[in-house]
């Protein structure tokens, strides 16, 4: 249980062909099988970039189809009508996304870092059994919490703030989980024996010897974390009521809602799909940018 | 896998103070340092344990008290102790329990073609080294960047016979395009939305566990006469099969609380599905829309029970595969 499948170096160092990729037909086979795949996954997103380039009512008649450009070009028009439409709301939805995940993802990555260190390198009492609750708690569905999260913030005059939103995103067992294990390993014992030796504080210990060595487990929990807080819906969508502090999650599907019910002003289809395009941006480059960390790192979740 | 944990926590923590400290003269000074260690193991764990107490450990008690207790018109707006009687209402709540079973079937569709497709796509990628299969194992990965409800409002487009390309794409082989969203077909279109999402990230982890893996095992198995299913039905997949029980856990604990997609989809699939299709809507709505937040927590409450009960009968009965003893 204690190791931990962290392989950065062999996937992006020396790529040996394994496996059975001996007979050329059966390669032909796979790649086939991959570009079906492939279609699979990124046809949808090729109509998301399709369908904001088209007018509200180019979407549903236009010269392309469904899958191809219209003749016409709406994209600048669509990007000024996320401007116009009630004042530019929608960015003020997608500064609060970037507000709540920030501060969600790296609160908690802050608060495993700490925890995780300590779990796995300094033994005090009490320390087996609040791992064992912790493992507990990575099982208990988070959703379950929101109903009295919600009351309870409530009964704090918390509700319909921005804190009801960060506050309870600060909880990320697993990423404490995910750092302990890590640690565990990562940081040896020796090390910190001997800079204590050498005269430096428990402090110092967590700043100058084990951050450096845990930088692989801060990259994967923070990704996760933020992710987790930027996809977050069932508590913005309890906890909040003034369309201010909406994160686009909710903004966006609540703008669908009203194009679903309401005739001619109120359906604004093309906002929503340019909206929905311009919010998914800036995930998937960081994705895009940062695949030499996550590759390895979300191994991390395989504990062997 | 808790208990293993904690034997390992035990036997090194009462044999570590013996090989630190030999000498019986430096023993004290070494139980001070200790008790000054433990002051700061807490210190480290006291911020998270802060959070974990005030939005975990405390809604989940207030959710269990909320259940045991009603609160309304009836008792004069307070609240009254009444036992297990939301449960007991709860269980024979034909919405509930319909609800309970649709998440059940969605676990029993859903879970095994997600993961079998993230396999077979980490298998096949796994004896691939051409540019093509690494471009591909990122944009399989895409989907998992974009948050659920995006995912389910884009997918609400392509069904709908409106906007999507179904008419077109059916028209090509002069057929009609099925109504995605009608009540026949809702099932299959949610079993889509979230394999798309889910299967790119899975993939990846199974990927990266299969990397792991020494290639020489697989020329031993070859020179034995394997071929290449043989390899990746009887090696690949045991060895790691600590990964793939990880991910299972992941996604049946997530189906089970299923939520988001159901939710955004419900404008465009008028009727298709009630505001009480999964357990959660189900709460979600009684707490939000009919103000019931007692009968809400029970709902919420032993939903969250099913969910603990579920995984943890799973990994134990997957133990000797995850090696969580």
């Amino acid at each position: 249980m204690a190791s931990i499948t962290l392989d950065t170096q062999q996937t992006a160092g020396h790529d040996r062909r394994r496996g059975d990729a001996g007979r050329p037909s059966r390669r032909i086979g796979s790649h086939v099988f991959l570009l079906i795949m492939v279609a699979y996954f990124i046809i949808p997103l090729w109509w998301l970039v399709v369908g904001s380039t088209k007018s509200n009512s180019g979407l549903f008649v236009g010269s392309g189809g469904a899958l191809w450009f219209n003749d016409e070009f709406s994209l600048w028009d669509n990007i000024q009508g996320l401007f116009r439409h009630q004042g530019g709301i929608y960015w003020v939805w997608l500064r609060n996304s970037f507000v709540y995940a920030l501060a969600g993802g790296v609160g908690s990555t802050v608060l495993a870092l700490l925890a995780g260190y300590g779990l796995a390198k300094y033994r005090f009492r009490g320390r087996s059994l609040y791992f064992s609750i912790l493992l507990g708690s990575v099982m208990v569905p988070l959703t379950a919490l929101t109903i009295p999260t919600f009351v309870l913030l409530s009964e704090l005059g918390l509700i319909n703030t921005m804190w009801a939103v960060i506050l309870p995103s600060l909880l990320s067992p697993i990423g404490v989980y995910l750092v302990r294990v890590y640690a565990q390993d990562a940081i040896p014992d020796e090390m910190l024996d001997a800079a204590r030796v050498d005269g430096a504080g428990e402090l110092r210990l967590f700043f100058r010897v084990a951050l450096p060595l845990l930088r692989p487990a801060i990259v994967t929990v923070l990704l996760l974390t933020t992710v987790f807080s930027w996809n977050n819906f069932f508590l913005p969508l309890a906890v909040l009521r003034d369309t201010d502090l909406l994160p686009v999650t909710v903004g966006l599907n609540q703008w669908q809602a009203l194009s679903n019910a309401g005739a001619g002003g109120e359906q604004v289809w093309n906002l929503i799909v340019t909206g929905a395009l311009v919010s998914i941006i800036p995930l998937i480059v960081a994705f895009l940018s940062l695949q030499k960390y996550w590759q390895g790192g979300l191994s991390l979740g395989s504990i062997k | 896998m808790t208990s293993s944990s904690t034997t390992v926590e035990r036997t090194t923590g009462t044999a570590a103070p013996g090989r630190r400290g030999p000498a019986g003269r430096r023993g004290l000074a070494h139980s001070k340092i200790d008790s000054k260690r433990q002051w700061w193991g807490w210190l480290y764990v006291a911020p998270f344990t802060a959070v974990f107490v005030l939005f975990l450990v405390i809604p989940l008690a207030y959710a269990l008290w909320m259940s045991l207790h009603n609160k309304g018109i009836a008792t004069g707006g307070q609240s009254v102790f009444v036992g297990l009687d939301n449960y007991a209402r709860a269980f024979s709540d034909p919405v509930f329990l319909s609800g309970l079973v649709r998440v059940a079937k969605f676990v029993l569709v859903m879970v095994p073609i997600q993961i079998g497709l993230a396999l077979v796509c980490a298998l096949v990628l796994d004896t691939l080294a051409t540019r093509l299969s690494k471009a591909s194992r990122l944009l399989i990965f895409v989907p998992y960047a974009i948050p659920a409800v995006i995912g389910a409002l884009m997918w609400g487009f392509l069904y709908s016979p409106r906007f999507g390309p179904a008419a077109d794409i059916f028209g090509i082989f002069g057929a009609t395009a099925p109504n995605f969203l009608s009540s026949s077909m809702i099932f299959g279109s949610l079993v889509n939305i979230v394999t798309w999402q889910w299967v790119g990230y899975y993939m990846i982890i199974i990927y990266a566990a299969l990397r792991t893996i020494d290639p020489s095992v697989y020329e031993a198995a070859r020179i034995d006469g394997a071929g290449g299913l043989q390899i990746a039905a009887r090696i690949k997949v045991p060895m790691i099969s600590s990964s793939m029980v990880m991910i299972l856990v992941f996604s049946l604990i997530g189906t089970l609380q299923f939520f988001t997609e159901p939710t955004v989809l419900r404008s465009v699939a008028q009727g298709a599905i009630p505001s009480d299709y999964t357990p959660n809507m189900y709460a979600f709505s009684l707490a939000f829309s009919y103000s019931q937040f007692n009968y809400a927590s029970t709902i919420a409450f032993a939903l969250g029970i099913f969910v603990f009960i579920g995984s943890y009968i799973f990994l134990f009965a997957t133990r000797k595969q995850s090696g969580l003893k």
